[in-house]
């Protein structure tokens, strides 16, 4: 193909990534949009193949990669999402890696002059730093959301001084880079291992319940390397996908942020999670709660009018969507009003929640949004917080807290909240939450699942 | 005179627009399918298949060609991944339509 079908084929397969995440803004418009999405791609491929040779390599290399991806895409447990995608930036991440180094190997066979000009060396810089970084970053978020590792921040002394010290010497690595006459691989080198480190560096101060904001960013992060590697590479189609992909994650990040209310640049930068750490909050004075069993907060739910269910990480932890599931029916055939309260950045990923409910098949005009159903509360019967903590903590509306300002599903409103836990402990921001120890509240400790699957059964 | 352009600022401008679209369109995401969202441009950003394509596809082969390879390899787990979990969800999203309008 000539080099202008070549661009023509690129700018067909762009306007469908386009469509694509057009066709996410409503369920019923959403499986079009994903079809968009590959026929994009598909195209994008076929044309590519026009312009390269070794195809029996890359056909191979395509059919190898492919299986594992639709073999994964088919065995993972949609509670275990997060660590899917947060897996799946990693290898952009990496191949943006092995990309850019292939290209200052052989310039020539990606259409660049033999000698790299500046501007190239900028954009490859830029391509291998973005790259790296959400490599390292990806693999720490991908091992603390699959519990191979820790959750806790992981934080020392002068952590911001060393990673600001590190990304000085990058840019030295990197105009060390820029002003060699020839090619400068002891450069490029250090350039790329300095932002491995900064990428692992970077996530490990990030606590579990930030996740929603990280696993944003890395997404954004990996869109950037994309539109990077088509900087270098001079290929529109490349920094149009990657920048749709970049903006999205970007304004998930934003969202994510906002019903956290946290400021988006300290998040971006890297550096939460440290001032968070010290604000376990205890009175030390004894409160006393209530607890019942599963059989009690069944029959008071049985007896209610209406219900909310405001499920949390804890649903997803125990796999309870399928309890949950059976309990809402059970309700329904009751005549009970159930309905369900997402908060923005419950779980471990933005929808988490949806998706875990959509899986149970619960029906999404009982899955309502925060915005949508929090002035519903204070006319509820019944409130079942299943495994959330923080964003049902009425300590957001008291001016003081380390919360303060963070919007929360109103629970602590309804005439009964039930919250089924494991224990009494504090949830991630270290602080009591006061929703426990009201007298209307009752609380039913165990496995979200036993307890649930309790309720079902004393129903 | 836009023969005279650098390229660079062509894939600038083209940078920006684009940044200016995908803020429009995902904007309009409905909340429930962020995650749906997140394992699209997965797949999406697994576009830079076609970098690794044109690493591992010169004529003469060095050990580079083995780098693009391998890119190829990791971009391709990305694309079909990342559509194929995609479908697997929103599927999930359709049962409920079946049974909200019965």
């Amino acid at each position: 193909m000539s080099a202008n079908s070549v661009a023509l084929a690129y700018l067909i397969a762009s306007v469908f990534f386009i469509l694509a995440l057009k066709g996410l803004s409503s369920p019923l418009t959403s499986r079009r949009g994903n079809l968009f999405g590959m026929v994009g791609m598909t195209i994008a491929v076929i044309t590519t193949l026009t312009v390269t040779k070794n195809w029996a390599l890359i056909l191979g290399c395509i059919a190898v990669g492919g299986t594992i991806g639709a073999v994964v895409a088919r065995r993972v447990e949609m509670t275990a999402m997060p660590e899917l995608v947060a897996f799946m930036h990693s290898l952009v991440g990496l191949a943006a890696v092995f990309i850019a180094i292939a290209a200052v190997n052989n310039p020539v066979s990606f259409g660049l002059p033999a000698v790299l000009p500046m501007g190239s060396k900028l954009e490859l810089f830029l391509g291998t730093f973005i790259g790296a970084m959400t490599w390292s970053g990806s693999v720490i978020a991908f091992l603390k959301l699959s519990g191979r590792m820790s959750g806790a921040p992981i934080t020392f002394g002068g952590q911001h001084t060393v990673n600001l010290v590190l990304a000085i010497v990058m840019l030295g690595f990197g105009l060390w880079f820029f002003f060699s006459e020839t090619t400068n691989w002891t450069a490029f080198a250090g350039m790329a291992a300095i932002a491995f480190v900064l990428g692992f560096l970077i996530i490990i101060p990030i606590g579990g319940a930030d996740m929603p904001v990280v696993i944003s960013m890395l997404n954004s992060y990996s869109g950037w390397a994309a539109a990077g590697i088509g900087f270098s590479l001079g290929n529109p189609m490349l920094i149009i996908a990657g920048s749709l992909v970049g903006s999205s994650g970007a304004i998930l990040s934003y969202i994510m942020c906002k019903a956290m209310n946290r400021p988006f640049l300290s998040v971006i930068l890297g550096g939460f999670g440290s001032e968070g750490g010290t604000a376990a909050v205890s009175d030390g004075t004894q409160k006393t709660y209530r607890s019942g069993s599963a059989d009690d907060a069944a029959f008071l739910m049985g007896n209610a009018d209406s219900v909310i269910i405001v499920p949390g990480y804890g649903l997803a932890v125990a796999r309870a969507q399928h309890s949950v599931k059976e309990l809402a029916e059970k309700l329904h055939a009751k005549g009970v009003n159930v309905r369900f309260a997402i908060h923005p950045v419950a779980g471990r990923m933005p929808g988490h929640m949806n998706v875990l409910l959509a899986e149970a098949e619960i029906p999404y005009e009982q899955v309502l949004e925060m915005d949508e159903i929090n002035s519903d509360f204070s006319n509820t019967d019944v409130v079942l917080v299943l495994g959330a903590n923080d964003v049902v903590n009425p300590a957001a509306n008291v001016p003081g807290s380390p919360i303060y300002g963070m919007p929360i599903l109103d629970a602590y409103k309804a005439r009964t909240v039930m919250v089924v836990k494991r224990s009494m402990a504090a949830g991630y921001a270290g602080l009591d939450n006061d929703l426990f120890y009201m007298d209307k509240t009752m609380m039913v400790f165990g496995d979200a699942k036993k307890v649930v699957e309790g309720m079902v059964k004393a129903l | 005179m836009i023969g005279e352009v650098d390229p660079t600022i062509i894939n600038l401008t083209v940078f920006v627009l684009a940044i200016f679209v995908g803020y429009h369109v995902v904007w309009n995401v409905t909340p429930a399918l962020h995650t749906p969202l997140m394992s699209v441009t997965n797949a999406i950003s697994g576009i830079i298949l076609v970098g690794a394509m044109l690493a591992a596809g010169p004529a003469e082969s060095d050990w580079g060609v083995w780098l693009g390879a391998v890119a190829v390899t990791l971009a391709s787990i990305n694309v079909f991944g990342g559509f194929l979990v995609t479908q697997r969800m929103l599927e999930m999203f359709r049962k409920k339509d079946k049974k909200g309008s019965a």
